[in-house]
C-alpha cells in the first residue's frame, strides 16, 4: 500500500527532542546553501544515522519546498536510508569487475552467514547489509566496505574476520 | 664538523595511502614499519604517497636512496622485521638487495618505464596532500601560463591539444569551453563529474586521492579560460578517503591563495567546493547530475538547452570529467603541441587505462592512444588472475560492450572502438575467464539498468524490467527463438529511444554479449526443456 504523508503521520513519528533540536540546528547551518538539500540530507544522515521521515516538513518549510519535493528526493538516491540501520554497514560490490572475480559466491556466503538478505539488519544490531555497484577498488576484486573502509581481494575468511571485528567493536 | 660527525640523515620511506592500497592493508605496513625502526632505534620519515597503480603488489613501500626509489613489495606486516634485517633502508646493500621483496628502482620497472605518464605524472609520487610537493614536481605551472593568456587564448590551447572528454562521451573539451566562454552571463560554473560509477574504473579516485591538486589546477584554469567563478567537484559518495584529500587540498590551495579571492594576486577569483552525491549511478550523465547538485531528484534533462548554456541554476556550465579537468595542467604548461603529440587519429593524447576484473596484473596503465587491447590483457596485465584463458573483455564500464577473443587486436582508440560497435568510455577494461556466462552478464546489464534507471524516460524504466524477464525466459528455454528476436526488438527500441546512454547504451552489453557468445544463449539443459515443452503441448 503506498505510503501517504501527511503532517499526522511525520507529528507521530516519535523523536526525542535531543534529535529534533540537531535537526533544526542542521537545517539552519544549510538553508543557505546554493543546491542545500542534498548536503542537507548527508549531514543528517551523518549526524543521526539515517533522514527521519519528522525531518520532512522543518526542512521543507526551510527550503521552500513541499514535503513531497522531500521525500521524492529522499527515496530517489540509494544512500539515504529512511530507517536506523545497524552499528555498522557492510556493503558489498555487485559490479562486474568483481562478479569476474567471484564475487556472487561471496555476495551468497554472506548472506547465510549473516541470515539477512541485502537491505537487513542482523538480529542483533551489529551489520546492515547493503548491494553496492563499484567501489573503485576493481584492481582488487572482489571489493566490500565496511563502514568507510574499502577491502579487497575478499574470500570467505576474511569477510568473516572482518563481520568478526566489526561485531566486537560498538 | 668532520665526517665522522654527519649527522645521518633519516630514511624517507614511502607507504601508499590510495584507498586500494589501504584495501590491502597499507595502514598496517606502515604502522608495522614505524614500531619497528622504533623498536630499533632507527629514525626514519614515513610518508604516505598516492599509488604507484601497479596493485598487484600493493603494499608498495619504497625507500629513498641517491639514485631513486627502490621498491620492496608487497609487503605485509609480517614481512617487515626481515626487510629491517636485511638492512632495507640502505636498499643497496648485498643483504638488502637479496631480500626476496626487492624490486630494484621503482622507476626501472618495465611496468612502469613502458608508461606514458602525463595526467599521472605525479601519480604514486609525491605526497598528495603536500603543496610544496606539488609546487616540486611542476605543480602550479599550467596555471602560471594562463593567468599570462586571455581566456579565449587558453581555450584555443584546450582545442589545439584535441583533448576529448575522458568521462566516456569524447566530446571535444575546447569546443564545450568555448560554448561557455561565449555565452554571456554574470555567473558561470565549472562542474567536475568526479561520479566515477563504472565498474572496472578508478582512474578518477586515484587522482583525487593521490594528486588532488592537479584536479583543482585544471578547475582554476578552466574557471579563468570561461569566467567562472564558482567551482562544484560532484563527489561518489562510496569515495570517503577521496573526500577527505580532496577538502584537505582545497583549504591549503585557499590558504596559498591558489583558490577564493585574486588568485595568485591577480583579478581572478576562483572558489572550489565538493559536493557528495548519494549512489545514484545515473548522476554521472551531466543533466541528472546537474540536477542533483541543484538538489533535486537526479532526473535526466532534455536536450538542448546544452549545460554549456543553461546548466547548473540556469547558468552557462562546463562540466567535465575528472581526468579530463586534471589533464588541462600538463597541456598549459607544456603546450597544445606537445599533448596532441601522443595518440592515434582523432584520439589525441593519452588515456589512463584502467586494468580490472580477472587480471593478474591489476593496475592504472597510461598509454598513448593506440595501443591494442591484447597489449594491455597481456603485456601489462599478464594475463588472467585464475591462470585460465580471456574469454571476454568489457570495455568502458557497464554500458560498454563485451569484446570476445578475436577482438583483442583493436587499437584503444574512440573511432576505432566505434567501428566495431564497442566503446572505449572512461577506460575501465575489465577481463573474464572462460567460466563466465554471458547470458548471466547480459542480464546483469538489464537488471543494473533497472536498479539505476532514473524512471524518466518510458524505453529505460519499462525496457529495463522486460530485458531481464526476457532473458529469464530465453535462458530457460521458453518460447526461445521468439524470445531472442523480442530482446533484440526491445534493444533496438531502448537504443533509439531512451532519453541518455543509461537506457540507450544497456543494449551495448546485451547485444554484444548475444552476438559473440550466442553459445551462451540456448536453451539450459535444453533437452530435457525440450522434453518438457513438448510434454506442455501435448497436454494442452
Amino acid at each position: 500500500m503506498a505510503h501517504v504523508l501527511t503532517t499526522e503521520i511525520l507529528d507521530a513519528e516519535v523523536l526525542n527532542t535531543v534529535l529534533l533540536d540537531r535537526i533544526h540546528a542542521l537545517i539552519a547551518q544549510h538553508k543557505n546553501m546554493p543546491g542545500a538539500l542534498l548536503p542537507l540530507l548527508h549531514s543528517i544522515q551523518d549526524n543521526i544515522g539515517y533522514v527521519p521521515e519528522a525531518c520532512y516538513l522543518p526542512i521543507s518549510k526551510a527550503l521552500a519546498l513541499s514535503v513531497a519535493e522531500v521525500h521524492g528526493v529522499v527515496t530517489f538516491y540509494h544512500h539515504f536510508r529512511r530507517q536506523p540501520a545497524g552499528r555498522h554497514i557492510l556493503q558489498v560490490c555487485r559490479a562486474e569487475s568483481c562478479q569476474a572475480m567471484g564475487s556472487e559466491k561471496l555476495e551468497a556466503n554472506i548472506k547465510s552467514s549473516l541470515g539477512i538478505d541485502y537491505h537487513q539488519t542482523t538480529q542483533d544490531g551489529a551489520i546492515t547489509l547493503e548491494p553496492v555497484y563499484c567501489l573503485g577498488n576493481c584492481a582488487c576484486s572482489p571489493a566490500v566496505m565496511m563502514d568507510d573502509e574499502v577491502y579487497g581481494r575478499m574470500d570467505n575468511q576474511k569477510v568473516a574476520e572482518l563481520i568478526g571485528d566489526a561485531r566486537a567493536t560498538s | 664538523m668532520s665526517n665522522s660527525e654527519v649527522k645521518v640523515q633519516s630514511v624517507k620511506i614511502y607507504v601508499p595511502r590510495d584507498s586500494s592500497a589501504l584495501s590491502l592493508g597499507a595502514d598496517r605496513t606502515a604502522k608495522a614499519i614505524i614500531t619497528e625502526a622504533h623498536n630499533r632505534g632507527i629514525e626514519i620519515e614515513l610518508i604516505r604517497n598516492g599509488s604507484r597503480g601497479l596493485f598487484w603488489l600493493e603494499p608498495f613501500v619504497e625507500v629513498q636512496t641517491k639514485q631513486g626509489r627502490i621498491a620492496f613489495a608487497p609487503v605485509q606486516p609480517k614481512d617487515v622485521p626481515s626487510l629491517f634485517d636485511a638492512d632495507f633502508l640502505n636498499p643497496q646493500s648485498v643483504k638488502a638487495a637479496a631480500h626476496p621483496l626487492n624490486l630494484g628502482l621503482t622507476e626501472e620497472l618495465a611496468w612502469l618505464k613502458s608508461q606514458q605518464r602525463l595526467t599521472f605524472a605525479r601519480v604514486g609520487i609525491i605526497d598528495p596532500v603536500s603543496l610544496e610537493d606539488y609546487l616540486a614536481h611542476d605543480g602550479y605551472k599550467g596555471l602560471a601560463n594562463a593567468l599570462k593568456l586571455s581566456g579565449a587564448d587558453i581555450v584555443k590551447v584546450v582545442t589545439d591539444s584535441g583533448l576529448r572528454g575522458r568521462g566516456g562521451a569524447a566530446f571535444p573539451t575546447g569546443i564545450k569551453w568555448k560554448t561557455v566562454l561565449d555565452t554571456p552571463s554574470e555567473q558561470k560554473y565549472i562542474v567536475c563529474n568526479a561520479d566515477e560509477g563504472d565498474s572496472g574504473t578508478y582512474s578518477d579516485r586515484m587522482i583525487m586521492e593521490d594528486d588532488p591538486f592537479v584536479l583543482i589546477e585544471g578547475m582554476t584554469i578552466a574557471g579563468i579560460a570561461v569566467g567562472a567563478t564558482q567551482g562544484y567537484i560532484y563527489l561518489r559518495s562510496e569515495y570517503p578517503h577521496a573526500l577527505k584529500v580532496l577538502n584537505e587540498a582545497i583549504d591549503k590551495a585557499k590558504k596559498a591563495g591558489y583558490l577564493g579571492a585574486n588568485i595568485c594576486r591577480t583579478n581572478f577569483s576562483f572558489n572550489l567546493e565538493v559536493r557528495r552525491a548519494a549512489g545514484a549511478y545515473v548522476c554521472g550523465e551531466e543533466t541528472s547530475l546537474l540536477e542533483s547538485l541543484e538538489g533535486k531528484r537526479g532526473l535526466v534533462r532534455f536536450k538542448p538547452p546544452l549545460p554549456a548554456i543553461e546548466g547548473l541554476f540556469g547558468k552557462p556550465t562546463v562540466v567535465n570529467n575528472v581526468i579530463s579537468l586534471a589533464t588541462i595542467p600538463i597541456i598549459l604548461h607544456k603546450g597544445a603541441q606537445f599533448y596532441a603529440d601522443y595518440g592515434m587519429g582523432r584520439s589525441r593524447g593519452t588515456l589512463p587505462i584502467q586494468l580490472a576484473g580477472n587480471i593478474k596484473q591489476a593496475g592504472l596503465v597510461e598509454l598513448a592512444f593506440g595501443a591494442t587491447l591484447r597489449e594491455l590483457l597481456y603485456d601489462f596485465g599478464g594475463g588472467s588472475a585464475t591462470g585460465r584463458p580471456i574469454r571476454a573483455v568489457q570495455v568502458g564500464g557497464p554500458l560498454g560492450a563485451y569484446l570476445p577473443e578475436s577482438q583483442f587486436d583493436t587499437p584503444l582508440d574512440y573511432e576505432e572502438f566505434g567501428k566495431i560497435w564497442a566503446v572505449l568510455g572512461h577506460g575501465g577494461i575489465v577481463a573474464f575467464d572462460d567460466t563466465v556466462d554471458m547470458a548471466k552478464m547480459a542480464r546483469y546489464a538489464f537488471e543494473f539498468c533497472a536498479i539505476e534507471s532514473c524512471g524518466k524516460c518510458t524505453p529505460c524504466r519499462i525496457g529495463s524490467v522486460r530485458g531481464v524477464e526476457v532473458i529469464d525466459k530465453i535462458i530457460a528455454g521458453t518460447e526461445h527463438s521468439k524470445n531472442m528476436q523480442l530482446v533484440r526488438d526491445l534493444s533496438d527500441t531502448m537504443l533509439n529511444g531512451s532519453l541518455c546512454a543509461l537506457g540507450g547504451m544497456t543494449p551495448y552489453p546485451v547485444l554484444s554479449a548475444l552476438n559473440h557468445f550466442a553459445e551462451d544463449f540456448s536453451p539450459r539443459n535444453s533437452g530435457l526443456n525440450q522434453l518438457l515443452n513438448q510434454e506442455k503441448a501435448k497436454a494442452a
